[in-house]
Formats: structure tokens, sequence, C-alpha cells
């Protein structure tokens, strides 16, 4: 089989990784710390064992890359109290069901008898509505600007289609706030983004200017395959190497055969015209001004928020769960006393150890014990 | 993080992770299940139980082998094949697995009222087929019928029935360092073909199920190969799963090499999508060996010569720190774990 330019085998070449690690090697004089924000991104790091690759000067940093991790306790309890409500379908993507709430999760409330299902298209909920007129359907609009568009979407077709009974909590986050909050954090020790490749699908490179051009850190889109985070790891050290010696930041695009500087109009023109932005709170970092999306007129009847009236129980504390420092990229996983002993998938502390695109769930399945391994 | 967090708080009730195949059901069956009903055949949790005599009469020239198995596909027809393949397939090789010549089948079924006729005319039809070759009889049965509502139409229970023969021992036990691991084909060809089938993805190209009878793929290795070690089928997780459960049960290291594991490219291209890991995916027409390293060309050539096996590769070996790890595609050292329950779609 010859390799061409879409072959995947080709973005996995064991010889080309070793000649891109040579040259990161090169670059990587001094301490130099690079965070993704992609839950994608995150998981392929671990999976493909780079991290072992890598000179342990450089450090990858996990930053609050997984959707659900920073969905707020409350949110998941508003999701499990109205699943409890008669007649009421709870549509979700899968990782959503094992995130524990204050009480319970929406696996634990499905095993009591709530009807939760796993879908994976939104417009699955509306199919749902279709399929049970008697009933209410609730979406939940967990995810980042891959997936909120697709949303918006179905948000339009539901008004369209003059769908009374669906309706949608929407939990999104923006990802381009959170990196200048990440960027503002005093003190940092970060060198650079490895920013998000299908986000940026969504947005455009260009939506990370300001970050390069006023925080001065830089960006470079990169895609999923053990060879682009590799190399976009190259041009990133390689800019930080140039910043250092008083030159400028800048967004570089590594994944080109996806992202352009413009993003994709069509979908940034559902947002525009479904959402508006508002303030949200990320769990474990707080608020975010601007991070998230409420749904706007003349939508505003589709949200599930103001459709339901439950009482919420009072939202638990993280007791020794540390998720907030980790997607901060101040600790990595396995620098919390609980990984791996109190902190399980099978008994998690946190959000991080629960949904499969966390932090300590990837070093849990992929990356325990590498300290000794080195 | 209030209840999910507190040791102290066990499981109320079943959830579907406990029939995952992931270590949630590992410690259903082995806190629950197995600590009710102890016994040293039940404790070895091999594919199938080897009992050297039966109520103090020994077989001549070997071993009888017994395994039981339930089957709850959804849904009932799929490509490659239908419960009814399923059923026969899977107790075979369960038997197999031990190095067991099958012999014979029982068969219950549990019909939903309102099943059609005609499918279950089909799912026998299959049933039948798949014995004969498989080169077994269904010799006794059990037919039952509940109300509307929950079974998905069908349900099957079988048990198993084979004869090991002298000289051949198939047990987790024998497994050392130094043998090579081996399997018979491509992986995740079963699960996917059933996640396509349930969800309706539309493809291009049709994913099928593997599900297949490997008596006579087996027959072939162990004549290359009368010492192998060990047999499984890597069925629910997959053949992580198995090797996880070889790695702790004869206390080795297993060292996988990734770009070896044969992957099917429109398996693999839907797993990506979905986030999916075609190494946690469940086979039904597959088996993975352990042979001592030097047999490890006889056995593979073996496996090729049969229709069942073109595809075998050599995908590791063992030795080293206890424990299963992966050489990534790119060079790189990771570990592999069993999962905690299903694998679950990722968002984006």
């Amino acid at each position: 089989m010859t390799a061409g330019p879409l072959d995947p085998e080709a973005f996995r070449s064991e010889r080309a990784a070793r000649a891109i690690v040579e040259r990161i090697r090169g670059l990587a004089t001094a301490p130099a710390a690079l965070m993704e924000v992609c839950g994608t991104h995150t998981v392929a790091i671990s999976r493909f064992g780079l991290r072992s690759l890598l000179p342990e000067r450089l450090r990858l940093l996990s930053g609050p890359g997984c959707p659900v991790c920073v969905t707020p306790v409350g949110e998941i309890d508003r999701a499990i109290a109205i699943a409890r409500l008669p007649d009421t379908i709870v549509a979700t993507f899968g990782d959503m069901m094992r995130v524990p709430g204050s009480e319970s999760s929406l696996e634990r409330e499905r095993a009591r008898g709530a009807d939760v299902r796993i879908v994976y298209s939104p417009l699955d909920a509306l199919e749902i509505a279709a399929e049970e007129p008697g009933r209410e359907i609730v979406f939940l609009g967990v995810g980042f600007e891959t997936t909120s568009p697709t949303v918006a979407a179905t948000i339009a077709r539901a008004d369209r289609e003059g769908l009374r009974n669906v309706s949608v909590l929407p939990f999104f986050k923006r990802i381009p706030p959170a990196l200048r909050k990440l960027a503002a954090v005093p003190d940092r020790s970060l060198d650079g983004f490895i920013c998000p490749g299908h986000v940026s699908v969504v947005l455009g490179s260009d939506a990370y200017r300001s970050i390069a051009r006023d925080d001065g850190l830089p960006c470079v889109v990169t895609g999923f395959e053990p060879l682009d985070i590799l190399w976009g790891i190259f041009l990133l050290l390689r800019q930080a190497n140039d910043v250092r010696a008083g030159g400028r930041a800048k967004v570089e695009i590594q994944y080109r055969r996806a992202v352009t500087r413009e993003g994709n109009p069509a979908a940034l023109a559902m947002l525009d015209d479904v959402f508006e932005i508002c303030d949200a709170e990320w769990r474990g970092i707080g608020e975010i001004p601007e991070s998230g999306y409420a749904i706007a007129e003349p939508y505003r009847n589709l949200d599930a928020g103001p459709r339901f009236d439950v009482e919420l129980p009072p939202p638990a504390d993280d007791g020794p769960c540390i998720c907030g420092e980790i997607m901060l990229g101040e600790k990595l996983p396995d620098d919390c006393p609980s990984f791996g002993t109190a902190c399980t998938p099978r008994s998690p502390l946190g959000p991080c150890m629960v949904s499969s695109e966390g932090s300590c769930a990837a070093f849990y399945r992929y990356e325990r014990g590498r300290r000794d391994r080195r | 993080m209030a209840t999910s967090g507190d040791p102290r708080k066990t499981d109320e009730s079943i959830r579907l992770g406990h029939g995952s195949g992931g270590a949630l059901m590992h410690e259903l069956i082995e806190t629950v299940i197995v600590d009710a009903l102890a016994n040293p055949v039940l404790e070895a949790m091999e594919d199938a139980a080897e009992l050297p005599t039966v109520g103090g009469h020994r077989l001549e020239g070997g071993r009888l082998a017994v395994t039981t198995d339930s089957y709850v596909v959804q849904p009932l027809f799929f490509p490659g094949g239908d419960i009814g393949t399923l059923a026969v397939s899977g107790t075979v090789n369960d038997l197999a697995m031990k190095g067991a010549r099958p012999v014979c089948l029982t068969l219950g079924l549990v019909a939903e009222e309102g099943l059609a006729l005609d499918a279950l005319r089909r799912v026998l039809a299959s049933i039948a087929t798949t014995a004969r070759d498989a080169g077994v009889a269904v010799v006794a049965g059990d037919t039952k019928v509940v109300e509307r509502g929950g079974i998905g139409g069908l349900v099957l229970n079988t048990a198993g029935i084979g004869v090991i023969p002298d000289g051949v021992r198939s047990s987790c036990d024998r497994v050392q360092d130094g043998d090579a691991v081996i399997v018979s084909g491509t992986l995740g060809d079963h699960e996917t073909a059933i996640l396509v089938a349930r969800e309706g993805l539309k493809l291009e190209q049709e994913i099928a199920s593997d599900c297949a009878p490997l008596g006579g793929l087996v027959a072939a290795a162990l004549e290359a190969c009368p010492e192998t070690h060990l047999l499984r089928d890597p069925t629910r997780g997959g053949l992580a799963t198995v090797l996880c459960e070889v790695a702790d049960g004869a206390g080795v290291g297993i060292t996988i090499d990734e770009a070896s594991l044969p992957v099917r490219p429109e398996v693999r291209s839907v797993c990506e999508i979905l986030g999916f890991d075609p190494v946690y995916m469940a086979n039904e027409g597959k088996a993975v060996l352990f042979v001592p390293g030097d047999a490890a060309d006889d056995v593979l050539e073996a496996l090729r010569a049969h229709p069942l096996g073109r595809e075998a590769a050599l995908v590791g070996r063992v030795g080293g720190r206890p424990g299963v790890a992966v050489r990534t595609v790119v060079g790189g050292l990771r570990p592999l774990v069993m999962l905690e329950a299903a694998q679950l779609p990722r968002i984006c």
C-alpha cells in the first residue's frame, strides 16, 4: 500500500517520529512547558506514549480540555433533577453518564429507573421527541466549539419543525476565553499552547491571535495523529526559543489539512444565530467571563433551564480532588496524592478521573508507573 | 465529591457496566458470584471447566470439558451472522480454548411474546448450519416464553460439552517468560459490526461480524504445537482484557507491539471516529494463543493455512515486569490496563 497524503499510516510512521523527536531534543535546551486544551490531545499524547519519547525537561501539561470535566456540579445536579421528573427523557453524550453530581450520577439514576439515553448526535434527540410525543426530551448540551454548532443547528431545526417537547440545557463552554485566563495566570511557566484541532476547524486559527499578540504565548493548531502532535511540539519549541531571544509569538497551523485562518463560516453563523455569549462557570476553575453560550431569542423557549422548575441539592464541594489545579496546568495527575489510590475510575473523587478524555483518567489508563519506567 | 468517592458505599443494584467485560464485571463475578459458589474447578476461571473425572469415572483418552453461555445480543440479526450463529460459535469456541474437541450443545430459548416466528426460524437455521460446520449436535433444549417487554425478542442459553485429548493442556498457569503471543486474525470486527448495526451508522463499506466456530482452526494450531500453553478467545473486553487476565493470573509481564496488531481499515476508521480502541472490542471468531517462543513460526504457518486464520499475527512476547505494556506505533511505551466498564463514545 503506497502512502498517500490522506493515508493515516503516514502519520504514524515510527521512523518519521524518531526524526522529529531528534529535532525536538535539539531545541529543548531549557525546561519548557506546553499545554494542550483538548481531551483528544490529552488521550493521544498518553495513548501513544509520547512523554516516554521526549526529554523530561519538556513538560506536556493538560489544560481544561475535557468539556465533561469542566461542567460544574450544579449543572450535573440540574440534569439529574430533570431526569427524575416523570415522563421525561434525558438524552446525552455517553461521557456525562458517570460524572458524579452532589448526590448521584445519570448512570445511577438510569439504574433506578430514570429514562436516560446515550446518543451519538444531538439530532437523535429530535428523533426521540418525534417518537415520544407525550414526553419531554431534554438534551444535555455539553461541549466546546466542535460540538456547539451542531447543537445550534439542532435547536434551529427543532424550532423550524415546531417541536414542542424537546429542549436543551446549554452547558457549552468556549475555548479562547479559557486560554486567555490560563495565559493571564501570574508567574505562569507556560511556553506555548497546543491549540485544539477540531475546535479550530470551526473557529479558525485567527481566534488565537490575541493570545500570541497580547499574552505573548506561541500557539500552534495541531492535529491528533502522533506525528501531528510531535510536529506541533517542534513548531512550538522553535517559536519559544525565538521568543526567548526577543522575537514575537505567533499563531501557526500544523493541522493544515483541516484548519484555516477563518474557520467554518456556516458553523460560525449558526452559533451567532442561535446563541449569545455569556459568562460561565468552569468546574474547579471558577467563572470565566464570556466563556459560555446561552440560547438567544427567538429560540429561548427551547432552553430547558427555565422550562423545568427543579430543586437542586446543596452543591457538594470537591473534597480532596485537585482537578482544578490539574486543569490549570499547575499539577499533573500523578502529582495528586489521591491518584490511583483513593481516586480511581471505579471510585472517582472528581470528573477528571471519570471522563474518558479527562487528564486523570488518561493518566490512569496510559501513564501509571511512568516515573518508574524512566 | 459526595457519594461516588465514598469507598464504604457499595453498588446497590446491577449497572450495565457489570456486563461489559471490564473490571466492574470481574469484581461482580469474583466477590458476589464465585464467592457464593466456590469450588476448585470454578475458581480456575478458564473459558471452559475441565473435569478430570466425572463422578469418580475417568474418560478414556481425555478429560471432559464443560462450558455455559447466554446470548443477549442486539440486534438479533447483523452483518456476518445472528444470535444463533453466535450461540453455537461462542460455546464451541469456549470449549476449543481449552483444547477440547466439541461434542454437543444444549440450547435454551427464552422468546419474547410477539417475536416473529420467521425470525425464530431464521435463528434456528443459523444454529443448524453453524452446528453442522462445527461438527456438533444440539442434544437437549428448553423453551420458554416471557411477556412482551424487555428482552429484545430472544435470549439464548447454551451448555457445551467437549473432550480434551490427553497431552493437551491449555491453562493460564502454563504461560511463562519467552512465550510468543499470537492472534489468529483481525481485532474488533464483531463488536464494531454490532455497534454499526445497532446505531444505524451508514458506512460505505459493510463491517461484518467475524462470528465463527474455531474447532478446526484450534486443532490445526495444536497439531503444529501440542505444547501450546494457553488459548483464549477475546470476546467481551477484547484482546486487552485477555492479556490483563493472563498477566494477572500467571503473574507475568506481556509486551505487545501495537504496529503488529491486525485491524481491518474500516474497523479502525469507525473506532477512530467514535473514540474506541479496537484492542478492547469483542471478537467472536478469533483466538489468542500463548505458545513456546520457538514454536511461533510453526503455529503462524498452521493458522495462516486455515481459512479462518489467514491474518494470524505475532503480536507480542511474555517477559519483563508483571503487567501488560504496549510499544506504541511511534515507539513509545505505555501500560495496557483493563477498562472499568464499557467504552463510551466520545463527545468531540
